[in-house]
């Protein structure tokens, strides 16, 4: 009896399965034989699907002398400054997670946007920040927006935020030197609860309780690290969140704008409020006044 | 920046490690396990950035595995695990290497040849260097703490006496290092494979 009905039939179904990251898939892989969506595709430099690299002889060089991040390898003089600047945090407590950001976009000394979403939907119960090049976190969350429908799609249920901020991370480790400029904050609900994972352009991936990440994260933090604690109100949690915002904004030159705030909760996240931290600058200073009045 | 240290005992080995993870000026977490397990009676100390770290022992530990699956069942002896990590090293070394600095210690059971049997400690660097040893350390932490080693190691030292080495070594780093390193993970692997001894902020607190 023959068999010829498929490429490879001595095989057991499922063989390809245990080859995943080991040298034999990799040679496979690039056969073109094993297209699987669990391990990352080795980079095919200008193929389909592929993110576009410069037509130059050493595309890592090339980027590296023209767009990298200057606060991650030195201003090299690149021809390419990037639009950012930004505070934005995000923390774990009891009733869920707070995500609050602010909302502006520098290049260099100029203010070239004051009203930024630094807040991406994924999906109704996973969030992303961005910080650093507003094109490389736009582009790559919302690339990671779709590679969480076709998870769901595939496999009918959501993605557990492990696993988003792993896909997002692997992208990052595969092109770690070609100048990415990105520092996220993959945040949601899953099965497993509450769950936040800071992602950034070396590959770097960590699960904490709280993180903040930008030009002015170091303010932000200094309050955060002062109010925080796991078992915070929700008013008391949004508060924290908007003062962090406010204070790193009043510091920090290139961040300011608008304050984005959401509150993740099992059913997914809510929008709380978008405040002018102008605003707040005014009504802090008169909760101040009022508290040393009395 | 990372600080890893691994010393041998009698019936095992003690590997420890820092837990902050920086990124220019910042600390983003002090809670960290940078000793992975690869298999139940192996595990590696790692210095080097998260994502390669993460990356370089996921993809040992699997393929580690991925052979004990397609082998029946015949484990790695701790030696051919090193000599396994050492070949990944050198292969990425021209091809965007990993920038991993390690210590890999665990133990041979060997029913056939109890000759085999015991614990041993291999240091291999990012080139692909690689080297049985008694005791050691990698990144800044080597500069301060090989005089401690070798000043108190001897031969058939017991678990606690390891220990004890080991805690002057954090001991000194804390002391006379620039940069800050308050919690430090302790590991032992032994016949019984890879427990944690103690660790100054529990990794799994997220």
């Amino acid at each position: 009896m023959d068999f010829a009905f498929g490429p490879e039939p001595c095989m057991a179904i499922g063989h390809d399965i245990l080859d995943i990251g080991s040298r034999k898939a990799q040679a496979k892989r690039q056969r073109g034989a094993l297209g699987d969506a669990m391990s990352p595709a080795p980079l095919e430099l200008g193929m389909p699907g592929q993110f576009d690299l410069p037509n130059v002889e050493d595309p890592a060089r090339y980027c590296r002398t023209n767009f990298a991040s200057v606060c991650g390898t030195g201003d090299e003089h690149q021809a390419v400054k990037f639009a950012k600047g930004t505070t934005t945090l995000a923390f774990k407590f009891n009733d869920g997670i707070i995500i609050s950001v602010d909302s502006r976009s520098t290049m260099g000394n100029y203010i070239s946007s004051g009203t930024v979403q630094k807040i991406i939907k994924i999906n109704p119960f996973l969030l992303g920040t961005m910080a650093g090049g507003a094109a490389d976190c736009s582009f790559w969350e919302r690339n990671l927006g779709m590679e969480c429908r076709l998870y769901e799609l595939r496999n009918g249920r959501r993605i557990t935020v492990a696993a988003a901020s792993k896909l997002l991370a692997n992208v990052m480790s595969s092109y770690r030197g070609y100048g990415l400029s990105m520092g996220t904050m993959v945040t949601g609900w899953d099965e497993t609860g509450p769950q936040l994972y800071y992602v950034d352009d070396d590959g770097t991936r960590l699960k904490g309780r709280y993180f903040s990440v930008g030009s002015g994260s170091m303010y932000a933090y200094g309050v955060l690290d002062t109010g925080y604690k796991p078992d915070l109100t929700v008013d008391e949690a949004i508060e924290l969140g908007t003062r962090a915002i406010y204070h790193a904004t009043h510091r920090d030159a290139a961040s300011g704008g608008i304050n984005n705030l959401y509150h993740m909760t099992k059913d997914g996240w809510k929008f709380i409020h978008a405040v002018d931290v102008n605003d707040l600058h005014y009504k802090y200073a008169e909760e101040k006044k009022n508290a040393m009045a009395t | 920046m990372d600080s890893v240290f691994g010393v041998c005992y009698n019936g095992g080995v003690i590997l420890a490690a820092d837990q902050s993870n920086a990124r220019s000026i910042l600390v983003y977490q002090e809670n960290l396990d940078k000793i992975a397990e690869l298999t139940s009676h192996s595990a590696m100390g790692v210095a080097g950035p998260n994502c390669d770290l993460v990356n370089f022992t996921e993809y040992v530990a699997k393929n580690i595995r991925l052979y004990e699956l397609s082998n029946d069942g015949t484990k790695l002896s701790v030696h051919a695990q090193a000599n396994f990590a050492r070949g990944e090293l050198a292969y990425a070394l021209r091809r965007g290497p990993y920038q991993v600095n390690i210590l890999l210690g665990g133990y041979d059971t060997n029913e056939a040849d109890k000759s085999k049997e015991g614990a041993s400690l291999y240091h291999l660097d990012y080139m692909g260097t690689l080297h049985k040893v008694p005791f050691g350390a990698q990144g800044y932490a080597s500069y301060f703490t090989l005089s401690i080693m070798d000043r108190e190691y001897k031969e058939n030292l017991n678990e606690a006496e390891a220990i004890t080495i080991v805690e002057h070594c954090i001991a000194e780093i804390q002391t006379r290092f620039m940069l800050k390193q308050p919690n430090y993970i302790i590991k032992a692997v032994d016949k019984d494979g890879v427990r944690v001894i103690k660790y100054g902020s529990d990794p799994s607190d997220n």
